[in-house]
């Protein structure tokens, strides 16, 4: 019996090893970044405003996005993040990270401008309150004023059905 | 004159002193510090643009007269315990402390017993 159980026990230390290694390689990491913000009150934002100029209300559920006019991802998720805004309703806000105002202007201009508000982030102070490591990053914050979601990288029209639009109808139900 | 020369060379003095105390403190706490985006990099050692705006915030914040505890605690509150070399010892972080030399003490058990069956065999 020891020496059976002497036998075996590499054999199960193994096992166990290949079967965490197994789950770490299946996670999307893309997908659940972890981000200690999520069940926190979202930080405030104090910046110089680049355009739009309706903040989501309190008490409603919004998105936060962080994109920049030299990140070539942050265009491909504009008309995605268009769509987001018209089949839920939530207000969008923009926070353009480390731009000049002239082609953060130009940007929503030429490619379409889907947040009902932005801010201007030169110096990356928003994005560092919000703990973002790079563009594009999206927040989405419930009626209590709690983020709930982090997605980085682009919100493709996957991302939009299966998470963000049954997560904000969700929030907005509640 | 004289004085009013020696009074300005004072003054001149006494800046650059406070400003070279600044960049030690902010070099010293950036040591500290992971670059999240980075491979194995400091913020202290790391021209990335994130890095670069973490740095300014800790001058911003030092200069300001906040605390070196404040200003780490609060990065961590925003990029997770990740963000420091040397992460505080708590339930969550035991195994990171702890887990090697576990790690090093089940191996040497292993060895040793292994050892003394085979000494005590044939």
């Amino acid at each position: 019996m020891k020496l059976l159980l002497a036998a075996l026990l590499p054999l199960l230390a193994t096992a166990t090893l290949v079967a965490l290694l197994a789950r770490s390689l299946q996670r999307d990491a893309q997908a659940e970044p972890v981000s200690p913000l999520i069940g926190k009150p979202a930080p405030v934002l104090d910046l110089e405003r680049l355009a739009g100029d309706t903040p989501p209300r309190p008490g409603e559920v919004w998105v936060l996005n962080v994109f920049a006019s030299w990140c070539g991802p942050c265009r491909t998720e504009l008309p995605v993040l268009g769509q987001l805004a018209e089949q839920s309703g939530v207000r969008i806000v923009g926070l353009d990270y480390r731009d000049t105002l002239e082609l953060g202007l130009a940007f929503l201009k030429r490619h379409g401008n889907p947040y009902a508000l932005t801010w201007r982030d030169p110096e990356g102070k928003g994005s560092m309150a919000w703990g973002v490591t790079g563009v594009p990053e999206t927040f989405v914050i419930d009626r209590k004023g709690v983020v709930r979601l982090r997605h980085t990288g682009p919100v493709t029209a996957e991302d939009l059905n299966k998470r963000l639009l049954p997560l904000i109808k969700r929030l907005q139900g509640a | 004159m004289r004085k009013f020369i020696a009074l300005t060379v004072f003054a001149a003095a006494v800046t650059a002193q406070a400003a070279e105390d600044l960049d030690t403190r902010v070099e010293r706490l950036a040591q500290e510090l992971r670059c999240v985006v980075c491979q194995s990099q400091s913020v202290a050692d790391s021209n990335a643009p994130l890095a670069v705006d973490m740095k300014r915030h800790l001058r911003e914040g030092l200069a300001a007269g906040r605390s070196e505890q404040e200003l780490r605690d609060e990065l961590v509150q925003r990029y997770g315990e990740q963000v420091l070399y040397r992460p505080a010892l708590h339930a969550g972080t035991v195994p990171l402390w702890f887990g090697p030399v576990a790690l090093v003490a089940i191996g040497g058990l292993v060895y040793w017993r292994h050892g003394r069956r085979r000494e005590g065999g044939p």
